[in-house]
């Protein structure tokens, strides 16, 4: 069961949005405090990527949020870019963060992965059901005390 | 909180502070400022994230850029970054081994003029 549905046209300004959201509800979903900060750069990062790949393939369409609290706090995050993601991505190491010959779209592309895969235990990348995307689907342990 | 951004030498060594939100929308004016700075002239540059409250990738792909630039016109760059979230975020992605992280702007500057 959707609690808050969010939908943002491609621009950066909004993710900032999406973030305060997505914190204020996983806050009255019950979600620990100290997991907060965490929830909060996941979906920067989740939503950032979404809006990247709208520009880059020149998508007007809105970016779409879904913040369920049936459950374990749930955030999707559904982009219309088509290509094929998944969590595939290996990390980067040191060696090649620094590297002359690396870009910063590469370079941030991979660290946003580092950090949604590092930071969010229950998470998915998969294609939409319908149509063309990919969802990301991030999930948190959520409990009213 | 909006990005904040004010820049003060300490002998050879610029030293930007930073403060807010590092994000998509905000990160584009960290790179012009950095960017500036290069090509004024600054060759050793210590960032300071004590007043950030926010960064992500987008942050951290500007904060690399300036890193490599610096690096090829033959200055350096650090960080300076004592809260445990932002830490962890370096940690994560590895770029921990790759900026010089310091507690402190002192002990950046002292760091960076011994060549430690």
């Amino acid at each position: 069961m959707a609690t808050v549905k969010l939908s943002f046209s491609p621009a950066p300004v909004h993710v900032r949005t999406a973030r305060l959201v997505g914190v204020a509800v996983a806050r009255r979903a019950g979600v620990r405090e100290d997991l907060l900060d965490e929830v909060r750069l996941a979906i920067g990062e989740a939503c950032t990527r979404a809006v990247a790949l709208h520009r880059q393939y020149g998508l007007a369409e809105p970016v779409y949020v879904e913040m369920s609290d049936g459950g374990p706090y749930t955030v999707r995050v559904v982009d219309r870019a088509p290509i094929e993601a998944g969590l595939g991505l290996a990390a980067l190491g040191p060696d090649e963060l620094a590297k002359e010959s690396l870009s910063e779209d590469a370079l941030t592309t991979g660290v946003g992965f580092a950090l949604l895969a590092g930071f969010v235990e229950d998470l998915q990348v998969r294609p939409v059901d319908e149509g063309v995307g990919t969802e990301v689907r991030m999930a948190w342990p959520a409990g009213r005390a | 909180m909006e990005l904040s951004l004010a820049t003060h030498a300490v002998g050879e060594h610029t030293v930007l502070e930073v403060g807010g939100e590092v994000d998509v929308y905000t990160a584009p004016r960290l790179r012009e400022r950095l960017i500036e700075l290069i090509d004024g002239g600054a060759r050793h540059v210590v960032v300071d994230l004590g007043r950030v409250d926010f960064l992500d990738s987008t942050g951290l792909g500007v904060l690399v850029g300036a890193l490599k630039r610096l690096r090829s016109a033959g200055g350096s760059f650090a960080l300076v970054c004592d809260k445990e979230p932002l830490l962890k975020i370096f940690r994560i992605t590895a770029l921990d081994q790759v900026f010089p992280l310091h507690p402190t702007v002192d002990a950046a500057i002292a760091a960076d003029s011994t060549g430690a």
